[in-house]
């Protein structure tokens, strides 16, 4: 039971941590090119609820929906799979490879699919073209600024044109500007790829930038197209 | 905002119509509230009254007259006296929104549900205000900044109370 159109779905989600429930019935629903904030407080469930969605942790019970098929019912070298060439992933902290270059981080998902070095790369240079980043091409993630960081980081969410993006308090570590300009960048660049994001986020004006959004409270959340 | 102060401050920099400077105001202040040409006269004759501006010339083109306004040495001192005196910050110890928790928690309804529809509603306005934040030039980017910043104090008071409404219901209920 998912909501139609919808391409990630869960449905009655549980995940316990111990003895600490971190997920108590969460639904949730995206559609392709849709920006869907996740809110709620700190410890409410949210980035768990990320984590099921993207096929990085298994819930207890309950299912999760990507186009149609159950990630539960994949092995873990197809969740591995899809994970390179559908999803890609913005953090907290940029989550940049330290030793490459910041071209060469934003080729890599491409290199892990295959493609090759000099192609890889001049796909890379325009993704971060678009993120306002192709300066800092031959840099390292440490010679950067936290602000240029997170779009390199964003480029190398989006440049294997995934259909998801997921968003784990992406300017979480930015000043208020820069993570303005992240969030822009960002949602502006999924719309015109026609991504979809899940973005979590506490911060109301990052939240703003999304279509719709969906709390969590105590592992539960409302998600109104379920409601529907 | 104190309408009389910011026409006078419009006019400091030279002398101008009626028309001019309720053009002005509603370019570069009005927003979604732009001036009643009633106001803009009101506001000129209490003004000229109190000896702040004068007129500076009449002309009628054919048509009906048009005062010019000029600015005195006595309202330049009133625009600086204003800008020199800091804004009253709001205290907001009058809320609408703490009333309505309050009275749902001793009407025996659902303060949450409430808490939950204003702020979608609040989300909703913000989502509003960034999209012409992103595509404004800076004026708008400053004054929407404003609004977002302050709806988003309101919301931070929504989640806080949220997590709070079990305490606050044994505080006011009898």
């Amino acid at each position: 039971m998912t909501p139609a159109g919808s391409l990630l779905a869960a449905h009655d989600l549980h995940k316990t941590y111990g003895s600490t429930p971190a997920l108590d019935g969460a639904s949730f629903s995206v559609h392709p090119g849709e920006v869907v904030a996740v809110m709620g407080p700190s410890g409410s469930g949210k980035s768990t609820l990320l984590h099921c969605l993207a096929g990085i942790v298994t819930p207890d019970s309950g299912t999760v929906t990507y186009g149609g098929r159950e990630l539960s019912a994949m092995s873990d070298a197809g969740r591995s799979a899809l994970r390179r060439t559908d999803f890609g992933f913005v953090f907290q902290f940029g989550q940049l490879v330290p030793e490459l270059t910041c071209v060469e981080n934003v080729a890599l998902p491409l290199r892990l699919n295959g493609v090759k070095r000099k192609e890889a790369e001049g796909t890379a240079l325009e993704w971060m073209a678009r993120l306002e980043v192709d300066d800092v091409a031959a840099k390292r993630p440490g010679e950067v600024s936290g602000g240029q960081g997170q779009r390199v980081a964003v480029a190398r969410a989006l440049v294997a044109t995934p259909k998801v993006v997921f968003a784990d308090e992406p300017t979480g570590a930015l000043d208020s500007l820069n993570g303005e300009r992240v969030m822009e960048l960002l949602t502006e660049s999924a719309r015109t790829a026609g991504t979809a994001v899940v973005l979590v986020t506490h911060e109301a004006r990052v939240a703003a930038y999304s279509d719709r959004d969906v709390v969590v409270r105590d592992g539960r959340c409302r998600d109104l197209e379920y409601a529907v | 905002m104190s309408i009389g102060h910011t026409l006078l401050g419009l006019l400091e920099s030279g002398p101008r119509h009626g028309y001019d400077l309720k053009r002005t105001f509603d370019e570069k202040f009005g927003h979604d509230r732009p001036l009643h040409y009633g106001q803009v006269y009101a506001t000129m004759s209490r003004l000229l009254k109190n000896g702040l501006v004068e007129v500076d010339g009449v002309e009628s083109d054919g048509g009906p007259e048009r005062k010019r306004y000029a600015i005195t040495d006595a309202g330049i001192t009133d625009v600086a006296a204003w800008l020199a005196q800091p804004e009253k910050p709001e205290p907001y110890l009058q809320s609408t929104l703490y009333t309505k928790v309050v009275l749902a928690l001793l009407t025996g309804r659902d303060a949450a549900d409430l808490l939950d529809a204003q702020r979608s509603e609040h989300l909703r306005l913000m989502r509003i205000l960034t999209d012409r934040k992103r595509q404004g030039d800076l004026a708008d980017q400053l004054i929407c900044d404003h609004a977002l910043f302050h709806l988003e104090a309101d919301l931070r008071w929504l989640e806080l109370t949220a997590a709070r409404l079990g305490r606050l219901a044994e505080v006011v209920l009898p």
